[in-house]
């Protein structure tokens, strides 16, 4: 059988593929497999977390809960894989729900997709605390494969209020 | 109504009882004998700049309308309508010349003063406007752009009642050259399962920074920052007091390891920063003299202000407020300071540096909420059985007390005890 090239143009990516990295990626953060979740990211990748009052707002001049390039980004991993990242130590239980998947942009080589979220996530004998919001990305073709050059998680809630911190990959 | 002694303070042993931690009875004391009585911190000046900007928010659990009135001056104002009581203003933030209460109509000027009364002509000819308008707290006072209210009309005024605070806030401060402080918009707003005072303590508490943040050092280390204890009677990197500063207010005094946007270059900013980091310290020796400058620069402080405010001057400007929703939780709001006439890059290298340690998806502040909650959940059940924590470090040396030692601890304690005892008339 053929195998397929890698795609050489984001144009003539498809919803399904990019459903495909998307739910391959919420499987990964579910299951902790945080290297290879790196492992979808470009070399330049980012990961913002707005802040709730300030949903569409610049990471240079506005604080943001969480804005990190890449090296933070493997930071932020190396700590989480620590046992004394003490707020996921014992680790939360998370289960990502991803739906309404849309290419919302395409050009300069990449692709804008938007997808709205659900994440549950459970600690101790915390209760569910619901995280509920929109993701965006940019998605380019890099080292052979379609990887995140972006993703921005924005929260609906007015405030963080009762889901406290997002001391795990949102 | 409680005959239990809270706070034990002997010759070498201080001791809280966890009760204070827990219990619904001592919260409900609180209210009334510590933040009815205490100036509170509603907001920065620069939060509403012109004739009519608003924000509303809880302050000591009133919902208050933060604003500036027709003469451009900070007004705070109750969000209850004198009329039937409902919120007027329902917006997080806006610009308005007059705030109507939609349910029946009432309109209010940006003053406060009771503008429309839809039928005016049925009430009684008694009825009059200008008994009607929005009510504000007793009392509203500002320092260097720091805005606090005050429920209690006979409470010492606000410069007197910061005493010595005041020099930390003005270090603070000083990182502007018009000495103009502004905050960042994006507010970071969560909730922690703990009792409010436990994070007071953890705001300023060095002891727990290597066992509870060993990950955030780890990161600072791997990026290539330095880090040595200054000797063997150090637990930290750095050379660090504690200090009360009267009134229950306290703070650390740390020498400077973590890097500071104003102004001390640290590896984890980037090569690129290098150079505005250079000029914002040249700018700040020009102004301030070497030695003021290094004060600023190679120093950081965490201060917490009686009862709930922390300016956390470290690897960028905080300030964080929270409020007790009940015994064991508690709402956190924090936000952002940088000078006003900041450069971009220079605002995104603090804003970068504030989120590298600080806030909910921070590389240090869950491991404090998680500690937090830890204590929580060890107390609300055996607190009858195991009664007392422990805060007696540094309590049998003479001279500095470390910022590792708990002296600035028990400066709060100690003042929460006395307005708790206070009798009141």
């Amino acid at each position: 059988m053929k195998k397929r090239a890698a795609p050489a143009k984001a144009t003539r990516i498809t919803r399904a593929e990019v459903e495909e990295l998307l739910f391959r990626e919420a499987a990964l953060l579910d299951e902790w497999r945080l290297d290879e979740w790196l492992a979808l990211l470009t070399a330049d990748a980012r990961y913002e977390v707005p802040p709730n009052d300030r949903p569409d707002a610049d990471p240079l001049s506005t604080l943001f809960t969480i804005a990190d390039d890449i090296d933070r980004i493997r930071g932020r991993v190396t700590r989480l894989k620590d046992k004394d990242a003490h707020a996921e130590s014992p680790r939360s239980r998370t289960r990502r729900l991803i739906s309404n998947v849309r290419i919302v942009g395409c050009g300069g080589g990449e692709l804008s997709v938007e997808a709205n979220f659900v994440v549950y996530r459970f600690r101790r004998d915390g209760g569910v605390r619901e995280y509920v919001g929109r993701y965006r990305y940019v998605l380019r073709p890099e080292r052979g494969a379609l990887r995140i050059a972006r993703r921005q998680a924005v929260l609906d809630a007015m405030e963080l209020g009762s889901m406290g911190l997002v001391s795990f990959i949102l | 109504m409680n005959e239990r002694a809270l706070v034990l303070n002997e010759a070498a042993s201080f001791r809280v009882n966890r009760a204070t931690l827990v219990d619904p009875e001592i919260l409900e004391r609180e209210r009334e004998r510590v933040f009815d009585v205490c100036w509170m911190y509603v907001g920065h000046e620069s939060e509403v700049r012109a004739p009519g900007d608003f924000r509303t928010r809880a302050v000591c659990g009133r919902p208050v309308i933060f604003s500036r009135d027709s003469a451009n001056a900070v007004r705070v104002f109750l969000n209850t309508c004198r009329h039937r009581g409902a919120m007027v203003c329902r917006e997080a933030e806006g610009n308005a010349k007059v705030h109507t209460c939609f349910y029946h109509g009432w309109s209010y000027d940006r003053d406060g003063r009771l503008d429309g009364v839809p039928g005016e002509k049925d009430y009684p000819p008694t009825f009059r406007k200008s008994d009607f308008g929005l009510m504000e707290p007793p009392r509203v006072e500002s320092y260097r752009g720091f805005v606090f209210l005050n429920f209690d009309a006979r409470a010492v005024p606000l410069v007197e009642y910061l005493a010595g605070a005041k020099e930390y806030i003005d270090l603070v401060i000083d990182q502007s050259p018009s000495g103009q402080m502004e905050v960042i918009q994006g507010t970071q707003d969560y909730e922690i399962r703990a009792n409010w005072k436990l994070l007071v303590e953890n705001s300023f508490d060095d002891y727990h920074l290597l066992t509870t943040h060993s990950t955030w050092l780890d990161y600072l280390k791997n990026a290539g920052v330095k880090m040595q204890r200054p000797d063997r009677g150090h637990l930290l990197p750095s050379h660090g007091v504690g200090k009360p500063l009267g009134n229950g207010h306290a703070t650390t005094d740390n020498v400077n390891f973590r890097g500071r946007p104003v102004a001390k270059w640290i590896p984890v900013y980037g090569e690129a920063a290098r150079p505005e980091i250079e000029r914002i310290r040249a700018e700040l020796v020009a102004r301030l003299g070497e030695a003021r400058a290094a004060r600023v620069a190679d120093t950081n402080r965490n201060l917490i202000v009686f009862p709930n405010l922390l300016l956390a001057d470290g690897s960028s400007v905080t300030i964080r407020t929270f409020y007790p929703l009940a015994p064991d939780r508690m709402r956190v709001r924090a936000w952002a300071l940088g000078p006003k006439e900041e450069t971009p890059q220079a605002r995104a290298i603090r804003l970068d540096a504030f989120l590298t340690f600080y806030g909910p998806g921070g590389f240090a502040t869950p491991d404090d909420v998680e500690a937090l909650e830890m204590v929580q959940s060890g107390i609300a059940a055996t607190y009858r059985e195991v009664p007392w924590s422990v805060m007696s470090r540094g309590m049998a040396k003479t001279g500095e007390q470390l910022n590792s030692d708990e002296l600035h601890l028990r400066a709060f304690w100690l003042q929460w005890d006395k307005l708790m005892r206070a009798e009141r008339d």
